[in-house]
């Protein structure tokens, strides 16, 4: 995606929120006796999200820059084995920026001759698994709930990997 | 501040500390990073929470229980797991969206399906997607994962 898009879609994003306020404050005008609840919910989201997004969206700003993207391409494109696939997960965890950003990585790590397996769980664990996502997702849904996500996760994303890779090598055949 | 927070934010300061130490300008530069990427975020974290307000407000519990609750069965979880494909918002929020839905009566399957598919499927960036890897593999990675995200639901259901 780049700027001009980029751009395109936080005009987007301003006036789907100026819709939202303006709708928040008509519901909370025409139904008085709901704005306690819907103001004092709205006010503790936003409290536990300011305590946590300032300080995660720092450590993704130290991810994109000490972990630049050649490097992750470097390494993805030569190792082997089953070991390609966890350094595919642990290495999708540490980046940044939404999944788009991934493909044309992915893109490169197929011409280099990258395991299929080793490529979709880089993506994945890049989609679903990321170090700052796990965070908030600690912060909101608990330690037991971000845990068993993550290790259920983890678990099929290389089942996922592997047979994702068959599939491919028997087309191509 | 609940100890998960401060937890986060002293790693962060440490993490912050040794980048400075290790190469001051790269340090900045992550500084900067992190300022444009909050406020590119700024308008969709704040129409997501006064979302939130809204929905817990006005939709009462037993409706959203019947759409995506304990009782809402398998077609309540595939309905979810649609939702969150086709949806394309900032996984970082999804997180306290997911969490509203639970205080109000969803089940932990729906909530896990739906983070699932809304960060691992893109149905609007699929045509970037097979662009870059190809029809087979674009197709092939969107609908495996369309099925583990119900079966990490099932499973996280079962178990918490």
């Amino acid at each position: 995606m780049n700027k001009a898009e980029d751009k395109k879609k936080l005009k987007q994003d301003i006036i789907a929120l100026i819709i939202t306020i303006i709708a928040t404050i008509f519901l909370l005008y025409t139904f008085p006796s709901k704005r306690a609840v819907v103001l004092t919910t709205s006010w503790k989201f936003f409290f536990e999200m300011v305590s946590i997004l300032p300080a995660v969206m720092i450590l993704m700003g130290l991810f994109a820059v000490f972990v630049p993207n050649d490097l992750i391409i470097k390494h993805l494109g030569e190792t082997a084995g089953l070991k390609a696939i966890l350094l595919g997960i642990l290495l999708g965890t540490l980046p940044t920026g939404p999944l788009y950003v991934a493909f044309p990585m992915a893109s490169a790590l197929l011409k280099k001759g990258a395991r299929i397996s080793c490529i979709v769980a880089f993506l994945s664990a890049w989609a679903c698994i990321k170090i700052p996502q796990e965070m908030v997702e600690l912060q909101f849904l608990g330690f037991k709930f971000m845990i068993a996500r993550l290790i259920l996760t983890v678990f099929f994303v290389i089942i996922m990997s592997l047979i994702i890779e068959k599939f491919v090598k028997y087309q191509t055949v | 501040m609940n100890s998960t927070a401060l937890i986060i934010n002293g790693l962060t300061l440490l993490c912050l500390i040794f980048a400075f130490k290790k190469d001051r300008q790269k340090a900045k530069k992550a500084l900067k990073i992190a300022l444009k990427a909050s406020l590119r975020m700024a308008p969709m974290v704040i129409m997501v929470i006064l979302i939130i307000g809204l929905m817990l407000g006005f939709i009462p519990k037993v409706t959203i229980a019947r759409i995506v609750g304990e009782k809402a069965g398998l077609k309540g979880i595939i309905v979810v797991a649609f939702v969150g494909a086709i949806l394309h918002i900032p996984s970082l929020i999804s997180f306290p969206l997911a969490a509203s839905l639970l205080k109000s009566g969803a089940s932990i399957t729906s909530v896990a399906v739906f983070i699932t598919t809304l960060t691992m499927i893109g149905i609007v960036t699929l045509p970037l997607e097979i662009r870059e890897l190809g029809k087979k593999l674009a197709l092939l990675r969107n609908g495996f994962s369309f099925i583990i995200a119900i079966i990490i639901g099932l499973i996280m259901g079962a178990i918490l």
